[in-house]
């Protein structure tokens, strides 16, 4: 079946329908790995998003457990080529009936070269995924402008609290993880040194997860624009005044950026993909990092009595991470969990276990 | 860290002659790093033995030596240059080991040279067996475990605790004869007990057995901070068991998921950290196709064939960076040439695949193994761009040149089903071809893989190419099918023919719907970042982003192709420096090429880049885009030459020489016309088509004769006929692919060979020099030993080569290059061909006379005059220096292959001796071409008949030297009987101790063997001796002259050499 891709400035991409046949709008980002796409659909940070993988070849191992959550959370999925036949020992199925399964609407077969360009140029865009082949792009333009993505965190984190820990011994270190969308891999990094991660809901209060007593907060990655969180950032506040060590990813970074009075803003068309350059600016050490963000935050608006840039982009040189003066809190941009992506700055989990000794 | 500054001097060790494992790559590597060096103020001095190579070019470093690349002459240009550093990772695995060999004899300590890029400690980690095992055994990285043993019960016990099945390898056995794979204990004795009886030293390597595996590779990069990045990984199709050089290979990997994929990379970045690697670095994996579980097969501390690959396939120049790193910078301060916006420090993303399949010369080596084994055999390769798979696999099928253009190009399908099953079981350069014939059985995937463990994946994509195959027999060719065609690449004559239409109809129904070719740019990061360097490919169906531009003057410069025995590096060196010469005078400059080992496919070298096949429906949409002014094939060896006609239908103007003459050189009819106008005589001879036609002009003219088809580069199929049972042969073997031109069939005439290479500017002709080749004809020049200037020759000659030379050029209308090889007899010159374009010797010719032929050429192509760029037209005067070219062969690589020298062309590479006497360039010469004698000072001869008087004066020059010589029957009985105190010793089908005895008994320098006949036959006595010498490394001699040039060599031995710096040397 046809599919559409209809973007906010009019262009129009026609291809194939894959998955569910639902219109949907969303906003339309790329993202440039060559592998992790099952990691991909998965990380809840793109929910309320429209994914273009610009690897043109996708689901070739098909589908394997290597999933960042328990759903894939993209509002679309566009490729150039789904494998017909995926090919891998631990396949369970492929992409297509994945995305059918989940009544996830997407279009293969576009130049997916052609659309990353446009979105490079113009900056990230609303866009319009449907098998009707008789739209009419003057009724779909305005609805697109008016498209926005909203409070996504709500959307994505988890309903109670739970408890992860590695079988037997004591847990070397117990952890409040703040849920704001979560990676799998975040909880696992941490059980996997030894620590007992307990996962709470985004709206928990400081105060609740205070009383609990643990060694180290972490502040989870997210969907949406950090500045849509106004409760959330409220009750950061208060654990950046609590003495507990503090270590935040992606979306966490820039809520503790907003709540200690920093800014954040919408980048042209953000960082998405495995191969950005980070650099530690404590050692000099360029790190090759996993990416999925469209904020950041604005190295201008930090307060240096408050904030200093630990890390920055070595492309781009926009902020990749920040040290908390005087506190136990540091912060980054990037993912050091990776999945996907390279596994270089895996030792900054090993950094917070060394914080919360 | 910024730039050392200490560094201000560097010598660059070249790779020497190309031999198979070892080619262009290092050229470009190389040039790459030199160009990046001076690009920072740094002195370079440049040590290759190999004259073909861009490296060598005086533009490219400032100190030039083209000398044997050994520790003495190595010490000797380091005692006159005084370096401060050496960069010895450019120059592959020659390099690495002289700069090892360097630092190990205190030649460093002794001239306070200091090792850049990387140091000895991390070489020998990194190379040395046990050392290796160690560092990863410390890191927790796995290696196959393996153990060497010398009794059955050892073998037992270890393979006891690594499990079966186990790889059996002898040590010191012919080509790994008594090897194999045990699956359990009972096969295990078997194999193990033939295994320690064969071998010499009673000795074999118990291995676990990991083919069958995925074969990945990465190419890491790391600075001298510690950052590390990779630039690629890569997929080899062909599981483990097949050379990597061998293997079709794929970037970036496939089949691997992020949890493998980021697995392998993370271990490859903790191996360049342990081995604390400063540079481009090579890590090879085996991993368990069903399972987490790999195997580090090989770390290469150096940039190597398939970081030239990764380079091309990514646009991320790894040996410019490398060389950076070894002046000081990091990473983060290296800015990335393509997008002029990132940083080094980044990995590159693909939005593209990329397929790399090799070149492999069993079209020279009828006779030759074809079977691929860990032993690379190719000489070349091509690689591919497309948005999928399908597409990049079918466009680097038809870049290869081979008579292949899709999966139906070998036919297997006379074969039962059972055959064809057996055949899958082989594991050769046609597999993916009987696997696309399986599959049109029906064969399943699982049974295809099962056999080949070839991942399903693959074998889908296969049969997608096979199911359009069918699509387009039985279907009616709606616009639909054909865009899907050619989405994956299907070329318009291979639809016509499923069709039933012809390739016009096919064509026209392409460019009347808009069906047409697109490019999209390689810019190292999948669209993310604007970029400026205009690499493309081509994609169906896709949105153009290819630039138009219109500037005054635009050139396209057609490239050469895959390298192979006869269109070598050498036509590289041509096609670059034409573009550099056009872009000197003004013009854009288009470059046209698919192999990604070579210069020409840098980004920086045109204007721009299309990595494109170089056939003509991939040529044709290029210039419907880029409309060029003019077109230049004389540069680009055969494959350019080839393009001719098709570009001059498609309107584009042959810049040069036109092909009407082209063709009048080719064509032997109206060839013989021009002969006859300007009165240059020929061997007599006749155009045949068949066997029959062949015998009666052979037999008209006398035997021998020289029979090969017209239009071929390097004599391929080329060979002396002594009886009609051989033209049958010969016939037979040229008319396996349909000729479309006839054969040509010669008096074979024996004298002195004599090449000239000339620029003509249609009026004036400049002849740098004239060559003379060592051996006598009926070897072919790509094989022979040639001096210049030529010393045997009278001047009458020279004065009537001279003269010759320009009655042809003018007669042919060349303007541009023109080489032409003469046999010199009792004073008459007469001409053996005529080629109006580059040759094999142009780079060498042009450095050792200082006149930049190429340049010239491409100048007067544009309309200058040779008097007009300052040169006095005629034979330019002699150079100071003599200079000798050398052949090398890689025959211990290709099983099976015949050795003995003919007309057709069997080295894969030359190396250069360059002196003031004769003698010493000579001696230079041999060294440099790895002939190190004498080490036992015995020897074995065996002549024919024919040659017998001559062989008494050479066994009389080695017996002088002190060699002990032994000879089959015939060949002593002669020797004896003319005061040689040779000694007799058994055939090999008489009883031991025998010749064979005494080759394996590896007491023997030197084989000097003439063949009989023009062609061996596998099973003569003959072949076996050369093969078993090649294959033990014994040097082998076919022809009696070189077996001169050898006894000279030797004979002017010298311990002190004088290192000529080229770079110096000037003409006028």
């Amino acid at each position: 079946m046809k599919a559409f891709l209809i973007l906010e400035d009019g262009t129009v991409f026609t291809g194939t329908s894959i998955g569910s046949t639902r219109e949907v709008i969303s906003e339309i980002v790329f993202n440039t790995s060559m592998t992790g796409y099952l990691e991909v659909l998965t990380d809840p940070s793109y929910a309320g998003q429209a994914v273009v993988m610009t690897y043109p070849l996708i689901g070739n191992y098909g589908i394997t457990p290597d999933m960042e959550s328990g759903r894939p959370w993209p509002d679309g999925y566009i490729v150039r080529e789904l494998s017909r036949m995926p090919s891998n020992f631990r396949c369970e199925g492929t992409i297509q009936d994945f995305l059918s399964k989940h009544d996830i609407p997407g279009i293969a077969g576009i130049d997916t070269r052609a659309l990353t360009k446009i979105l490079r140029e113009k900056g990230t865009m609303n866009g319009m995924i449907t098998t009707d082949e008789n739209y009419s792009i003057e009724a779909i333009l305005p609805r697109l402008k008016a498209y926005t993505t909203g409070n996504v965190v709500d959307k994505v984190t988890c309903s109670e609290k739970k408890v992860l820990r590695a079988n037997g011994g004591a847990a070397a270190k117990k952890v409040a993880l703040l849920d704001f969308g979560a990676k799998n891999n975040i909880a696992q990094s941490l059980v996997k040194r030894g620590c007992e991660v307990t996962i709470y809901p985004a709206h928990t209060t400081a105060e609740e997860i205070l009383a609990a007593n643990p060694d180290g907060i972490m502040l989870s990655n997210g969907p949406g624009d950090p500045k849509e969180c106004k409760d959330i950032i409220a009750e950061i506040k208060k654990l950046y005044e609590s003495d507990t060590p503090i270590f935040a990813i992606c979306l966490g970074h820039q809520l503790m950026a907003l709540a200690t009075g920093a800014d954040t803003h919408k980048m042209k068309y953000g960082h998405r993909g495995g191969n950005h350059p980070v650099k530690d600016l404590a050692t000099n050490r360029v790190y090759i990092s996993s990416q999925n963000h469209g904020y950041v935050v604005d190295t201008a608006t930090l307060d240096p009595k408050i904030a200093k840039p630990a890390f920055v982009n070595v492309n781009d040189g926009t902020n990749e991470g920040l040290e908390y003066v005087g506190k136990n809190i540091f912060t980054v941009q990037f993912h050091p969990e990776a999945c996907p992506g390279p596994q270089d700055s895996a030792y900054l989990f090993d950094r917070f276990i060394a914080m919360m000794s | 860290m910024p730039r050392n500054k200490e560094i201000k001097k560097v010598l660059v060790i070249g790779s020497g002659p190309i031999v198979i494992g070892q080619a262009a790559e290092f050229d470009y590597a190389g040039t790459q790093a030199c160009r990046s060096l001076k690009e920072e103020g740094v002195e370079v001095v440049l040590v290759n033995s190999n004259p073909a190579t861009i490296m060598t070019d005086k533009d490219i470093a400032d100190q030039v030596y083209i000398e044997p690349l050994t520790v003495p002459v190595l010490e000797q240009i380091i005692a006159k240059e005084r370096p401060d550093s050496i960069l010895p990772t450019l120059g592959g695995q020659a390099g690495l080991n002289l700069g090892m060999e360097l630092s190990e004899k205190g030649i460093l300590d002794k001239y306070g040279v200091k090792l850049i890029g990387t140091t000895a400690e991390t070489i020998f980690k990194a190379e040395d067996r046990q050392a290796f095992k160690d560092t990863m055994e410390k890191i927790g990285e796995p290696c196959a475990a393996s153990l060497v043993v010398n009794n059955v019960q050892d073998g037992i016990k270890f393979t006891n605790t690594i499990g079966y099945p186990v790889v059996l390898r002898p040590a010191f056995t012919l080509g790994g004869s008594g090897g194999g794979i045990a699956h359990n204990e009972t096969e295990l004795i078997e194999i193990l007990t033939n295994g320690l009886r064969l071998s010499r030293v009673g000795e074999v390597l118990v291995e676990r057995c990991i083919a069958g595996w995925k074969e990945i590779e990465y190419e890491v990069m790391r600075d001298a901070n510690g950052n590390c990045i990779t630039v690629c990984n890569m997929e080899n199709i062909d599981p483990v068991g097949v050379h990597t050089g061998d293997s079709i290979v794929v970037a970036p990997s496939q089949t691997l998921g992020d949890k493998e994929y980021q697995m392998l990379r993370t271990s490859a970045l903790n191996i360049i950290s342990e081995l604390n690697i400063t540079g481009g670095c090579n890590v090879q994996y085996a991993l368990h196709p069903d399972t987490f579980e790999y195997c580090v097969i090989e770390v290469n501390p150096r940039v190597s064939r398939s970081s030239a690959l990764a380079s091309k396939a990514t646009g991320y120049p790894i040996a410019k960076v490398a060389a950076k790193i070894a002046l000081g910078y990091t990473l983060d301060e290296i800015k990335n040439a393509i997008t002029g916006k990132t940083y080094a420090s980044f990995e590159p993303m693909l939005d593209y695949c990329v397929v790399k399949i090799p070149r492999l010369p069993f079209d020279k080596f009828l006779t030759a193994k074809r079977t691929l084994t860990t032993q690379m055999k190719a000489t070349g390769e091509v690689m591919s761009i497309c948005n999928n798979f399908e597409g990049a696999l079918m466009k680097a099928i038809r870049s290869l040149e081979q008579h292949v253009d899709s999966l139906l190009s070998y036919d297997f399908s006379d074969l039962s089903k059972e055959e064809l099953l057996a055949q899958l079981e082989k594991v050769d350069d046609r597999r993916i071809w009987v696997i696309a014939e399986a599959l049109r059985r029906g064969i399943s995937y699982e049974q295809i893989h099962d056999i080949t463990k070839i991942d399903e994946w693959f074998i889908d994509k296969l049969a997608i190419l096979v199911e359009m195959e069918n699509r387009l027999k039985s279907e009616e060719l709606t616009l639909d099918l054909l865009r899907e065609a050619k989405r994956i690449e299907f070329p318009d004559n291979v639809i016509a023919q499923l069709t039933g239409k012809s390739e016009k109809e096919i064509h026209d129904m392409r460019y009347d719907n808009g069906i047409v070719a697109a490019y999209k740019m390689v810019d190292t990061c999948a669209a993310e970042f604007e970029a400026t360097t205009p690499y493309y490919y081509s994609v169906f169906g896709s949105e153009n982003e290819a630039e138009e531009t219109n500037p005054k003057k635009k050139v396209l410069v057609l490239g050469s192709g895959p390298i192979r025995i006869g269109q070598g590096i050498e036509f590289d060196y041509c096609s670059v420096h034409c573009t550099w010469a056009f872009a000197k005078e003004g013009w854009e400059t288009v470059i046209v090429n698919n192999n990604p080992e070579t210069v020409s496919t840098d980004f920086d070298i045109a204007d721009k880049l299309y990595f494109e096949p170089l056939t003509p429906e991939d040529v044709e949409a290029i210039v419907k885009l880029e409309k060029p002014d003019g077109a230049v094939v004389q540069f680009g060896g055969q494959t350019a030459i080839k393009l001719t006609e098709s570009l001059m239908k498609m309107g584009v103007k042959i810049l040069g020489t036109k092909a009407e003459d082209v063709d009048a050189a080719e064509d032997r009819e109206l060839f013989d016309k021009i002969l006859e106008e300007t009165e240059i005589p020929r061997a007599a001879g006749g155009t045949v088509f068949t066997a029959e036609e062949a015998k009666e002009v052979a037999n008209r003219l006398g035997y021998p004769v020289l029979v090969r088809p017209s239009y071929v580069l390097g004599g391929q199929g080329m060979k002396i006929a002594f009886n009609d049972e051989e033209i049958e042969e010969f016939i037979g073997i040229i008319n396996r692919i349909a000729q479309d031109h006839p054969i040509l069939v010669d008096k074979y005439l024996q004298g002195k060979e004599i090449e000239v290479d000339a620029v003509c500017d249609g009026t004036d002709i400049l002849i740098p020099g004239i060559m003379e080749h060592i051996e006598r004809t009926g070897v072919h020049s790509g094989d022979s030993i040639s001096v210049y200037p030529a010393p045997t020759i009278s001047d009458h000659v020279k004065e009537t080569i001279v003269e010759y030379t320009k009655r042809l050029a003018k007669a042919l209308h060349v303007v541009g290059l023109i080489n032409i090889q003469f046999i010199a007899m009792d004073e008459e010159v007469y001409v053996i061909e005529v080629n109006p374009r580059s040759s094999r010797t142009v780079p060498y010719i042009s450095k050792v006379t200082g006149i930049p032929i190429v340049d010239l050429a491409t100048k007067v192509i544009i309309g200058n005059t040779i008097r007009g760029l300052g040169y006095e037209p005629g034979l330019a005067p002699t150079a100071d220096y003599i200079a000798i070219k050398m052949p090398v062969f890689s025959f211990e690589k290709l099983r099976g292959a015949e050795i003995s020298l003919g007309p057709e062309m069997k080295s894969t590479g030359e190396c250069l001796g360059i002196a003031k006497t004769f003698n010493e360039a000579l001696y230079k010469a041999f060294l440099g071409a790895g002939v190190t004698l004498p080490k036992y000072k015995q020897m074995i001869m065996t002549v024919k008949d024919a040659d017998k008087p001559e062989a008494v004066d050479v066994a009389k020059r080695f017996e002088a030297l002190g060699y002990k010589i032994y000879a089959t029957r015939s060949t002593a009985k002669y020797l004896q009987e003319h005061g040689v105190n040779a000694l007799r010793v058994n055939k090999i089908t008489q009883e031991s101790p025998n010749v064979m005895d005494l080759i394996l008994g590896h007491k023997i320098d030197l084989v000097i063997d003439t063949p009989t006949q023009g062609n061996g036959d596998k099973t003569r006595d003959g072949f076996l001796i050369r093969r078993n010498a090649i294959e033990t490394g014994v040097y082998c001699i076919t022809a009696m002259d070189t077996a001169n040039a050898l006894a000279l060599s030797l004979e002017t031995a010298m311990d002190t050499l004088t290192p000529v710096d080229i770079a110096k040397v000037k003409n006028m």
